[in-house]
C-alpha cells in the first residue's frame, strides 16, 4: 500500500516490536512527545514506558546504555534527534558497539540499531547539515544503511533490528513525508544488496539515500533528450554491493557518483576505487562525482542550495561522462 | 629536427631487443609511421617505426646486434643537419622516451605528451578486439582522446569498404522480421563477451617460424582454403519434419547451419581463436559472426553462446539480428566480439566461393547453395540433396589437417542431424 517513509519505519518499529519483546527503543523525545519527527508514534500507548523510554539529552550516556543492553541480551533501537547529535555519542558507537565482538573474542556480540536522520534538511544551517555515512561506513564492525524509499526504510530496519550486530540507519528529515508503495505482509530488505532503481543503457548513476531522489529526476529530465541511466541506488554503504556496481558500469562504460556528503574520503571516492578497479577495461569516461561544495553549510538559501548537491550539477556530470555538450 | 631512433619496448616484458635488418637505407626517405626495421624481442619480431619525418641518416645498430631498450640505433634527420651531437650523446639510463615531468605537470591536460595516443581503456579494448590500429582512429573526446564512439565509427567505416570479387563475404536468409522477439540471451551474453572462459597459449618457435614464412608467402593473413560437399537429404527431411508440426518450428538452412557449426566449434576448439600477434587465444564460449548484407557494405551480428542455444532460438535470433543489422540498429555490443564467423550465400544460388577471414578470428565458413545433384551411392549414380562448404583457414593458428578434421565433423553433423542433440 502507498504510505509515506515515516509510516513506513513506524510500521517496521511496531511489527518487530511485536515479534520479539526484546526489543526496545530509547532515545529523546520518542515516548510522551511521541517523536521529534512523529516516527514513534503510538508506540507508548502499545508498548508501554518498559519499551519505550524518553532520555534526557546526552546521547554517550543512552547509546552506552543500549550497547549494555545489548551485550546482555536485548535489542536496542536507538532514536538519535539527528545524526549530528551523535557526534556526542561516537564513542560508544565507535569504540564501544563496533568493537565489543571482536575485542571479546567473540563472547558479546552487539545487537542494536542506531537510527535517526541523517544529511541536510532546509536552513538547519553548518551544525545540523551534516552527512555522517562516510564517517560510520570507515568503521570495521558497523553495518551502514541508507533507504530512500517508504519501502526499502522499512525492509531495512526490520533488517537491521534483527541483525545480531550494531547497524546503523540513516534517514532524512527530507524524506519522511515522501510516500510510495510497501508491500503487505512480511516485508525484509537484505542488508548489502543494491536496488537498480532505473534501468538505462547510456551512463550509471551510483547514489544512495535521498539523493536517489536527485538521480531519479535526472533521469526523467535526460530521457526526452534520448540519455538512458542506469540508477543503482546503493541501499546499503557499508557493505557495498560491488557486483551491482561493476555488472551496471561494464554495461554503460560510464559512471556518475552522487553523494550528499562532502568529497574528501566520502563514500563516492570507494565507489570510484571500485570501478577503476573492476571496470578499468570498460570505462570509455573518467568517472565523474557530484557531492557537496567542501565548505560548511551555509544558513543562507540561496548560499545553501549553491553548496548542495542538485539535479543541474547531477545532468552537467552526465553529459561530461558522454562527452555531450551541456 | 634531428630525432634519435631508439630501440622502443616492444612487448610488455622486453628489456632488449635483437636488430633483425633494416628495411630502410641510409640516406632513405622515412615518413612518421614508416617501418624501419625488424626487431626481435622476447616474444616476437616486430616492427621499429619511424617517429619523424625526415632521412634515415645514420643506421648505428648493426643487423644481428642487440640493444637494451632506450639505446641509440638510428639517426632521423633532414638531409643535410648536423647529427654529430645526436651521436655521440650518451644513451639514455631510463627506457622512457619521455623525460619525467616535474609532479605539477603532471595534472596538466595536454602537456608535454608527444605523440603518445589518447584513448579511454575501452576503446582500447574494442580497438583490440577488432584488430584496428588506435593510430588510424581519429579521437572527438579532450585532447584528442579516442573514445567507444570513434573505435566504432572507424569499424563501420571499415566494414562498408567493398570486399574484393573474388571472396565476398554477405547476406543472411531473407527474413521476415518479428516484432518484440528481441533477445536478451544475446545482450546478457555481449555484457560478458569473449574474455572469460578463454585460454591464451604463447606461441612456440613452430608456429612462430610457420607464421612468419607464410606471412611473407602471402597476404599479412596467410589464408587457405578446404572444400567439403555435404549431403543434406537428412536436413532437408528435419526441416520438413519440423515444418509441418506447426509454423513455430520452421526453420531455415542457414540456421541449421549455425547449429551445426556452433556444435562443431564447441568440440573443436582449436579453429574457435584469435590470432593476437604474440599468443594465440583459443575460446571455451562460442560465439558466431553472421555476415549481413546491408545497403552499402556488409555486418556480422554476433550470437552469443550460440552452442548452448537451441535450433529455434538461434532461428530468432538469427532474424531479429539481421533485421537490425539491415536497419542500422546493431550496438557495438552486438557485432564485437566473435569468435568465428560463416558467409552465406546459398539463396543466391552459389555453389562454393571463399570467404575472406575477419581478423582477428583464424577461420571463416563460406556456405554454398543447397541444390540437387548426381551423386554415386552404392555404385549407382542417384540424385541426392548436396552441400559445398569452403572454410578459410589462417594457417598461422590451423594447419590442413585441422581444419579438416574440424569440416569432418562438421558434415557428420549435418548428414546425420540428430548427433547435433546427441
Amino acid at each position: 500500500m502507498i504510505m509515506t517513509y515515516r509510516d513506513a519505519l513506524a510500521q517496521a518499529l511496531r511489527e518487530e516490536m511485536q515479534r520479539d519483546d526484546r526489543v526496545f527503543l530509547m532515545g529523546e523525545e520518542v515516548a510522551a512527545y511521541q517523536g521529534a519527527y512523529k516516527v514513534s508514534k503510538g508506540l507508548l500507548q502499545e508498548f508501554g514506558e518498559m519499551r519505550v523510554v524518553d532520555t534526557p539529552i546526552t546521547e554517550l550516556g543512552f547509546a552506552g546504555v543500549g550497547v549494555g543492553a545489548a551485550m546482555v541480551g536485548l535489542r536496542p533501537v536507538i532514536e538519535f534527534m539527528t545524526w549530528n547529535f551523535a557526534l556526542l555519542a561516537l564513542d560508544q558507537v565507535v569504540n564501544a558497539a563496533a568493537k565489543m565482538l571482536y575485542m571479546s573474542g567473540g563472547q558479546f556480540n552487539v545487537p542494536i540499531v542506531f537510527r535517526g536522520p541523517n544529511g541536510a534538511a532546509l536552513q538547519l544551517a553548518a551544525q545540523h547539515s551534516q552527512a555522517w555515512e562516510s564517517w560510520l561506513a570507515h568503521i570495521p564492525g558497523l553495518k551502514v544503511v541508507t533507504p530512500a524509499t517508504p519501502s526499502d526504510a522499512k525492509g531495512l530496519l526490520k533488517s537491521a533490528i534483527r541483525d545480531d550486530n550494531p547497524v546503523i540507519v540513516l534517514e532524512g528529515e527530507m524524506l519522511y513525508n515522501t510516500r510510495g508503495e510497501v508491500p503487505e505482509g512480511e516485508h525484509l530488505v537484505p542488508i548489502g544488496v543494491a536496488d537498480r532503481k532505473r534501468e538505462g543503457t547510456d551512463c550509471t548513476v551510483i547514489t544512495y539515500g535521498k539523493m536517489v531522489l536527485v538521480a531519479l529526476q535526472a533521469a526523467d529530465t535526460l530521457a526526452p533528450q534520448g540519455i538512458t541511466l542506469d540508477v543503482i541506488d546503493l541501499r546499503s554503504v557499508r557493505p557495498m554491493d560491488v557486483p551491482a556496481i561493476v555488472d551496471s558500469v561494464r554495461r554503460t562504460n560510464r559512471a556518475v557518483v552522487l553523494e550528499e556528503g562532502w568529497e574528501i574520503a566520502g563514500i563516492g571516492a570507494q565507489i570510484v576505487d571500485i570501478v577503476q578497479r573492476e571496470c578499468f577495461d570498460d570505462l570509455d569516461a573518467p568517472v565523474v562525482r557530484v557531492h557537496q561544495a567542501d565548505t560548511p553549510m551555509p544558513y543562507a538559501r540561496n548560499l545553501e542550495r549553491a553548496a548542495k548537491p542538485d539535479l543541474a550539477r547531477t545532468i552537467a556530470a552526465v553529459k561530461r561522462v558522454l562527452y555531450v555538450e551541456a | 629536427m634531428a630525432t634519435r631512433v631508439v630501440m622502443e619496448a616492444l612487448s610488455p616484458t622486453m628489456e632488449e631487443g635483437r636488430l633483425v635488418r633494416w628495411l630502410k637505407e641510409e640516406g632513405a626517405t622515412v615518413v612518421v609511421g614508416d617501418v624501419i626495421a625488424e626487431i626481435e624481442t622476447d616474444k616476437a619480431v616486430m616492427e621499429l617505426a619511424a617517429r619523424a619525418d625526415g632521412v634515415l641518416r645514420r643506421r648505428v645498430l648493426a643487423e644481428g646486434a642487440t640493444a637494451p631498450v632506450g639505446q641509440l640505433v638510428g639517426v632521423i634527420a633532414t638531409a643535410d643537419e648536423d647529427i654529430a651531437p645526436l651521436l655521440g650523446a650518451p644513451a639514455p639510463s631510463a627506457p622512457a622516451p619521455s623525460a619525467p615531468a616535474p609532479v605539477a605537470a603532471a595534472f596538466v591536460v595536454g602537456a608535454g605528451n608527444g605523440d603518445r595516443v589518447r584513448s579511454s581503456p575501452l576503446a582500447r579494448r574494442l580497438a583490440s578486439e577488432r584488430g584496428l590500429d588506435l593510430d588510424a582512429v581519429a579521437g572527438s573526446g579532450p585532447a584528442g582522446r579516442i573514445i567507444k564512439r570513434d573505435v566504432e565509427a572507424q569499424v563501420a567505416t571499415q566494414r562498408s569498404v567493398p570486399a574484393p570479387a573474388t571472396a565476398l563475404p554477405a547476406a543472411a536468409p531473407p527474413t521476415t522480421r518479428r516484432s518484440g522477439a528481441v533477445a536478451p540471451a544475446a545482450a546478457a551474453a555481449a555484457a560478458g563477451g569473449p574474455g572469460d572462459g578463454y585460454r591464451d597459449v604463447p606461441l612456440t618457435q613452430i608456429r612462430r617460424t610457420i607464421a612468419r614464412r607464410l606471412s611473407e608467402s602471402i597476404g599479412p593473413i596467410p589464408t587457405f582454403y578446404l572444400t567439403v560437399d555435404c549431403d543434406m537429404t537428412r536436413v532437408a527431411e528435419m526441416r520438413q519434419a519440423m515444418a509441418a508440426l506447426d509454423d513455430s518450428y520452421r526453420v531455415s538452412v542457414n540456421d541449421v547451419m549455425l547449429k551445426a557449426v556452433a556444435t562443431a566449434l564447441a568440440r573443436h576448439p582449436e579453429v574457435n581463436a584469435h590470432w593476437l600477434g604474440d599468443r594465440i587465444r583459443f575460446f571455451e564460449r562460442v560465439h558466431i559472426g553472421m555476415a549481413v548484407a546491408v545497403d552499402d557494405g556488409l555486418i556480422t551480428p554476433v550470437l552469443f553462446d550460440a552452442d548452448r542455444k537451441g535450433l529455434r532460438q538461434l532461428a530468432r535470433e538469427s532474424r531479429e539480428l539481421a533485421g537490425r543489422a539491415r536497419d542500422r540498429k546493431l550496438t557495438a555490443a552486438e557485432y564485437t566480439g566473435s569468435t568465428f564467423s560463416v558467409s552465406n550465400l546459398g539463396m543466391f544460388g552459389i555453389e562454393a566461393f571463399t570467404a575472406i577471414i575477419n581478423p582477428p578470428e583464424v577461420g571463416i565458413l563460406a556456405i554454398g547453395a543447397v541444390e540437387p545433384r548426381p551423386v554415386v551411392l552404392d555404385g549407382a549414380v542417384v540424385v541426392r540433396q548436396r552441400m559445398r562448404l569452403t572454410m578459410s583457414c589462417d594457417h598461422r593458428v590451423v594447419d590442413g589437417a585441422t581444419g579438416a578434421t574440424f569440416l569432418r565433423t562438421l558434415r557428420q553433423l549435418l548428414e546425420n542431424p540428430l548427433l547435433m542433440v546427441a
